[in-house]
């Protein structure tokens, strides 16, 4: 079965298996966003907390899907808590990179229609966005392998950016 | 094995290699391979008889349009239908539907009438109800399915009490479940309604004989009964097709244009505006002459033999980490197996994700669905957001069905824990 653990790396799987930030938070003070992938049913529910100062105080994540979708959305999670809402954009601009996504693309309303696969540059986007390390959320490159799990890989990021202008309208 | 030749060997897309290893095709349900007789056909129609049709003055147009009307007597000789003017050809059972909800709901149907359907639909029977709810405010009601995976009819009288249509799949491309036309026929009947079955799942697996089952409309597809892709069949009463109006307006459906108007073509002809896809019912008809050639009891009978392995097979190796959805009786269901892997029972927690499980068994060349299946509806109460689904048609054998449960151990080896 060749190919399968550039997809399934063990991170992931331990993503998968205890999700970080499970659950929910109270509407306000947080924000909630809902994204959805109607191709396979996969759900993911971001919730975020945004201080005065623009920081994410409080994420949680609900849903439900596939191992990547999930693990995905866990790593999305412990990486931007703590993070400025301008840190966090950048991430989801790095991570789309790391996905082979134009910048121009990601929308806040989750949708992926726009979404191109540009095998050629799959890291040129990691190095514009100088300063932003991806750590763990590196393991999930393989997946760019796989075209059909790039939207799960994606889903929760779209969502995110979905709370983000949520966030920044109230 | 039922057939007496091997008939793999008369699919070459079959012959392919993924992953280095055989290509196992398990997705019949979505579209069926087609043997090489369809694909000569569909060749031989391009190399010796194309022309437009039902407009030609000369011999390639007039052969062009016997090739178009022979299929459509193929067609009707399968189904049983009394004429050959009564099948219409769609593009597929989705445009077939909405032809019906267009053209007869248009003309039938208006506020609060109600059209009855089950939540085993696909969306191909659910989505044009509602674009006429939004339109028209016709009520939509549901016949339930049951934890076995058939209908509940414990409520039938009063979901049929003042209904117009009934309009449900002959068999769940989900469940696998075969649903009793002709009694459901006799109760709509009765209660003042037609009926209309959704036979894309059917029309490719059993003998079919729309006259038996009773129903006044017969929607199924081609590209799931080894033909193309691009071609449908709707199936209707002369009388009903003749008193609906028009779906699509342009050349082939009128006999007159004039600047004031135009009058329509007679039926089915009337159905079916533009250049109709000609190669394409060419390819169909060589798919009904290959099912005919099998016969269609002989498929049947071979699609229960192997469900009843598939079922024996996988429950015996995986246990309580398999959950097959659908009536557990093979002789009282289609070849279509979806599944839950891993868990436990009713817990949804340690079952792997279907996407997880495909792509597994995508690797060992195993092509199987994973999703909602065109039928969210029904996933609800199922309570799942998705399912696994194997699918089979007479080119699987047991080989096919030993390497699914193969991969499927491999992919439990991946995501137990
Ligand atoms: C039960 C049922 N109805 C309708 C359809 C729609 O068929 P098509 O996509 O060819 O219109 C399908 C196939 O997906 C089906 O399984």
């Amino acid at each position: 079965m060749s190919g399968l653990e550039d997809l399934y790396r063990e991170i992931i799987l331990d993503h998968y298996r205890s999700p970080r930030n499970r659950g929910e938070l109270e509407t306000p003070p947080a924000v909630r966003a809902d994204g959805f992938n109607p191709l396979c049913g996969d759900e993911i529910v971001v919730y975020i907390d945004v201080d005065d100062s623009g920081t994410i105080n409080e994420v949680a994540i609900g849903g439900q899907g596939c191992s990547i979708s999930q693990s995905s959305a866990s790593m999305m999670s412990a990486a931007i808590k703590g993070k400025t809402v301008t840190d966090a954009r950048r991430l989801i601009t790095a991570f789309k990179g790391l996905m082979s996504i134009h910048e121009t693309d990601i929308g806040g309303d989750g949708s992926e229609a726009e979404m191109g696969i540009d095998d050629q540059a799959p890291h040129i986007s990691i190095d514009n966005t100088d300063d932003v390390s991806l750590g763990d959320l590196e393991a999930l490159r393989g997946v760019v392998k796989f075209p059909v799990r790039i939207k799960c890989a994606t889903l929760g990021w779209n969502t995110l950016a979905q709370a983000l202008d949520e966030a920044s309208v109230t | 094995m039922t057939f007496p030749r091997d008939v793999k060997a008369d699919f070459p897309l079959l012959r392919q290699r993924f992953h280095d290893t055989p290509i196992v095709y398990l997705d019949s349900a979505n579209t069926s391979q087609k043997p090489q007789a369809v694909i000569d056909a569909m060749g031989c129609y391009y190399e010796t008889t194309n022309a437009n049709v039902h407009r030609g003055s000369y011999e390639l147009a007039v052969r062009a349009t016997d090739a178009l009307e022979g299929a459509r007597a193929k067609v009707a000789g399968f189904i049983n239908a009394p004429s050959t003017s009564e099948v219409v050809f769609t593009k597929n059972a989705t445009e077939g539907m909405n032809l019906l909800s267009r053209s007869w709901g248009g003309a039938n149907l208006g506020p609060g009438d109600a059209v009855v359907i089950s939540e085993m639909e696909h969306h191909a029977n659910i989505v044009p109800w509602h674009m006429l709810a939004a339109e028209k405010g016709i009520e939509l009601r549901w016949i339930p399915v049951d934890a076995a995976g058939h209908l509940d009819l414990t409520e039938l009288d009063r979901l049929l009490d003042g209904a117009k249509l009934v309009s449900l799949t002959a068999m769940s491309n989900v469940l696998g479940t075969l649903n009793d036309i002709p009694h459901l026929a006799e109760a709509a009947h009765a209660a003042g309604a037609l009926m209309a079955v959704d036979a894309s799942q059917y029309v490719p697996h059993l003998a079919t004989d729309v006259q038996a089952m009773g129903a006044d409309f017969v929607i199924f597809t081609g590209h799931k009964m080894l033909g193309p892709m691009g071609i449908g069949v709707l199936w209707a009463r002369a009388e009903l097709l003749d008193a609906m109006p028009p779906f699509l307006g342009g050349g082939e459906m009128i006999l007159q244009v004039t600047k004031e108007g135009f009058t329509t073509n007679e039926i089915p002809w009337k159905f079916e505006a533009g250049t109709p896809m000609v190669a394409e019912a060419v390819g169909l008809g060589a798919a009904i002459d290959y099912l005919n050639d099998l016969g269609m009891d002989n498929v049947r009978r071979h699609e229960v033999e192997l469900t009843a392995y598939a079922m024996r097979t996988l429950t015996e190796t995986h246990g309580d980490r398999i959950t097959i959805h659908g009536p557990s009786e093979p002789a009282e269901r289609g070849g279509v197996l979806s599944f839950v892997y891993g868990g436990d029972g009713d817990d949804c927690s340690g079952t792997v994700h279907p996407h997880d499980v495909a792509q597994v068994l995508d690797q060992a060349g195993v092509c199987v669905r994973a999703g909602h299946h065109c039928a969210k509806p029904l996933m609800g109460v199922l309570g799942a957001n998705a399912t696994t689904r194997a699918s089979l048609y007479v080119y699987n054998d047991e080989s096919d069905i030993d390497q699914l449960n193969a991969a499927l151990t491999a992919a439990d080896d991946l995501f137990s824990f």
